[in-house]
């Protein structure tokens, strides 16, 4: 573009750019926007002399002022765990049903147990503790070990065959592979189970399969089937089944047994922490 | 630059058809004044230094009128929040956004988060507003009431007191630094920096109690977030209003952009008249009217415009429409015994049609103009309603999604939902919460006896509801949820569905 054009009604030069006849005028900038951008050089590179900027090979340029973001979080996290501390302080000192009993205590013991939750128990409880198969729901009003506020802080503290000292046990025979029982006498007694809670087809099976049950099953899951916490044998009349409802299942874990793992949580998470699980655990809608 | 040999060829050129020097007479007893429109197109290169403008003080009823609706509008801004309301509980000032609590007061109104569609709504209306007035009057807004407009007539108002008016100001500009000249700038910036500082101050006062703020402010124990705004506000006020001035609204501002779509042949523009004025010359005492215009070239239009344009080049994107020249123009015309309004407000279309000896009257009822109005009123209409119908109790449901149900052992299932009821009476109010829709089904609250909910005064309350029942036939079912005030048995209910496993 060696020679510029002249808009002729405004005067002004033309850039030379052009759409569909519509010409980019040139206009002039004031001079204090130049200025504007002038300064805003300076201002960065004041900025590089002050602050962390540049890169190099071991490292980057600190700047003067020596700020750092990571620590500012650091600062931030501080100031967050010291405002938490006048609660945090409290719920470790306060017993369960005190905590219970006060607002701004369960308050903040639901908030933490929840992230707590969310951490380190959803993998396997799942994330609204709906639980799956093998792994109990801890929503619902059926409870394996019992679900008062210290017995779920007992659970959570010294997990389920974690191999603590303290640790919840037991452990159901492998009734066929251990050959205690037929294939035979397994189908009767797993007719039976499902005629506990109203499901059994072969009536005539469930009935031989009564005798079996009160010999082998009924020390543990009761003579109505109504399990128990002492051992932590499921209930077996009611609706919820931790390894499925149907005739195939049961007869799978007669024959071969299955139990779940819970890991403890005692020396992994502060005592705090633990109290905030058990009562945001007995807060979801089955708590005793 | 040749550009600037150029602008400066064409300047020179425009100077020969004006043809005479300033300060001539130009009629009897008007003086050519002695200036140039500075931001007239031609004058304008790369990376343009700005040319200050000493706009003279102009006399009139367009001035009246602006200086009146400077006082309205800074009285407006300074006064309102020390005005108070009694409101029975919670705070006693009449304006006040109470950012830390979340709730705006307006007199009687009292927004809350929820509500913030009626900010909203009355942004719209303004908007409307704005482009009602643009379709009709031109920029009356950048003319008379936008801030901008108000500050920087003020603080020409105290540079003129302080350092007289346009010819002395220049004669000071010019003289070299001594002591009166150092005095009276450095009078004339404290001035413009107490009254931003001012300005910032009364910003504050709307977003804290005025009087314990003004308090807090006297003995230094004002929060750092006023000291911020105060600073922020009193800044701008004085680089704005102060020191950038025109170039604000020229370089700065995007509404005069904006307005150029607004316009059309029927807005009442500030106007030249160039049917009437042209051809210009000065007159001689005694000389004919006849085969020649009004406008005697005095170029008082010029001299009292705070833009720096000549109204006689024609609508420019410069003009804030302030009627400054229509004021300066109709003492010229009076004086030299020609009719008023050489300039003034005035349609393209009318503009048209003189050209043909013709007239057209202004058409108000455009189809713009009714349908900006017609929106108007339908939106202040929603929004009185809106802010009649509001009651004191809200129910919002949230259902619990995650798990959509849990079976229980006795085969039943429990559905979870979150209420959040609002409570904006000046008490404390007990409600009770009711099903309907589910049979044999039970209600619990959560860490409640009974299902019934306490929310204190002006306050929000969310509670856990657990509903069980036997599962529903199709796997959900609809039902609603109520709340009743047992004080005056006001109901408010929410539909919502029960839901259990699917078949």
């Amino acid at each position: 573009m060696a020679t510029t054009e002249r808009d002729e009604i405004s005067g002004q030069e033309t850039t030379g750019h052009e759409w569909d006849g519509i010409k980019e005028l040139d206009s002039p900038l004031p001079r204090w926007w130049l200025m504007v951008m002038y300064a805003c050089i300076v201002w960065g590179v004041g900025y590089w002399v002050l602050y962390p900027a540049w890169p190099h090979m071991s490292g980057y340029t600190k700047g003067v002022f020596g700020y750092s973001s990571r620590a500012e979080v650091a600062a931030d996290i501080g100031a967050a765990n010291d405002a938490r501390k006048v609660f945090a302080d409290r719920i470790a000192s306060a017993d369960l049903e005190t905590i219970r009993q006060d607002p701004k205590l369960m308050e903040f013991a639901l908030a933490g147990g929840k992230s707590a939750y969310g951490d380190n128990c959803a993998g396997c409880h799942g994330s609204a503790a709906q639980g799956g198969k093998g792994y109990p729901n801890l929503s619902d009003d059926d409870w394996l070990w019992g679900g008062s506020l210290e017995v779920i802080q007992q659970t959570i503290r010294y997990g389920i065959r974690s191999g603590h000292d303290e640790t919840r046990d037991s452990e159901m025979p492998a009734f066929g592979r251990d050959e205690v029982l037929s294939k035979e006498q397994i189908d009767q007694v797993a007719e039976f189970v499902l005629s506990l809670s109203g499901q059994a087809k072969d009536a005539a099976a469930a009935q031989q399969g009564a005798p079996i049950y009160a010999e082998q099953c009924v020390d543990c899951h009761g003579e109505k089937g109504q399990g128990s916490r002492e051992f932590g044998a499921p209930n077996l009349a009611d609706a919820i089944w931790l390894f499925g409802r149907d005739g195939d299942s049961i007869r799978a874990i007669v024959t071969n047994s299955r139990k779940g793992v819970m890991p403890h949580w005692q020396g992994r998470l502060p005592e705090t922490t633990i109290k905030q699980l058990a009562i945001y655990i007995h807060a979801l809608g089955g708590g005793e | 630059m040749p550009d600037d040999k150029m602008t400066k060829l064409e300047a020179l050129a425009r100077e020969a058809v004006d043809a005479v020097k300033p300060g001539v007479e130009v009629a009897e007893g008007v003086q050519r004044a002695d200036v140039d429109a500075v931001n007239r197109k031609e004058e304008r290169s790369l990376y343009q230094r700005r040319a200050r403008i000493h706009p003279k003080r102009a006399y009139g009823t367009f001035r009246q009128l602006k200086w009146l609706i400077m006082v309205m509008t800074l009285g407006v801004y300074y006064v309102t929040p020390w005005l108070r309301w009694d409101r029975g509980t919670g705070p006693d000032q009449a304006v006040l956004l109470d950012l830390p609590n979340r709730k705006f007061y307006f007199f009687f109104v009292e927004i809350w988060p929820q509500e913030i569609y009626l900010l909203t709504g009355i942004l719209i209306i303004s908007a409307l507003a704005l482009f009602l007035f643009t379709s009709l009057f031109g920029r009356v807004w950048c003319g008379y009431s936008c801030p901008q407009t108000v500050w920087t007539d003020l603080f020409i108002a105290v540079e003129r007191y302080i350092e007289g008016d346009r010819n002395a100001r220049i004669r000071l500009d010019k003289t070299p630094w001594n002591f009166s000249k150092l005095s009276k700038k450095f009078s004339k910036h404290s001035v413009w920096l107490i009254i931003s500082v001012m300005t910032g101050g009364a910003w504050v006062f709307y977003f804290r109690d005025a009087p314990t703020l003004l308090v807090e402010l006297a003995t230094f124990q004002a929060p750092m977030a006023a000291l911020l705004f105060i600073g922020i506000f009193a800044f701008t006020t004085y680089a704005l209003g102060g020191l950038m001035r025109e170039q604000v609204c020229i370089y700065m501002c995007p509404w005069p952009r904006i307005q150029g779509a607004m316009f059309d042949e029927d807005s009442l523009l500030v106007t030249y008249r160039d049917q009437r004025g042209e051809p210009r010359a000065a007159h001689k005492k005694g000389e004919s009217w006849e085969n020649r215009g009004d406008c005697i070239r005095c170029r008082q239009c010029v001299v009292v415009c705070p833009m720096g344009i000549d109204i006689r080049d024609g609508p420019q994107l410069e003009c804030i429409h302030c009627a400054l020249c229509i004021d300066a123009c109709n003492a010229v015309m009076a004086k030299i015994g020609r009719p008023p309004n050489l300039i003034g407000y005035e349609t393209f279309r009318n503009l048209e049609a003189s050209k043909a000896g013709d007239y057209a009257p202004v058409r108000f009822f455009r189809p713009r103009v009714i349908v900006y109005g017609v929106l108007i009123g339908a939106l202040s209409l929603l929004m009185v309603y809106a802010l009649l119908s509001r009651d004191t109790l809200t129910l919002s449901i949230l259902r619990d999604r995650n798990p959509l149900f849990v079976t229980l052992s006795d085969g039943t299932v429990r559905n979870g939902y979150t209420l959040k009821i609002i409570n904006r009476a000046h008490e404390t109010r007990s409600f009770r919460v009711s099903i309907t829709g589910v049979s044999s089904s039970k209600l619990a609250i959560v860490g409640e006896r009974e299902a019934i909910v306490q929310v204190s005064a002006d306050d929000i309350r969310s509670a856990k509801v657990f509903v069980s029942g036997p599962p529903p036939a199709d796997g959900k079912q609809s039902m609603t949820i109520t709340v009743t005030d047992m004080k005056d048995q006001r109901t408010v209910g929410e539909a919502t569905t029960f839901r259990g496993p699917e078949k």
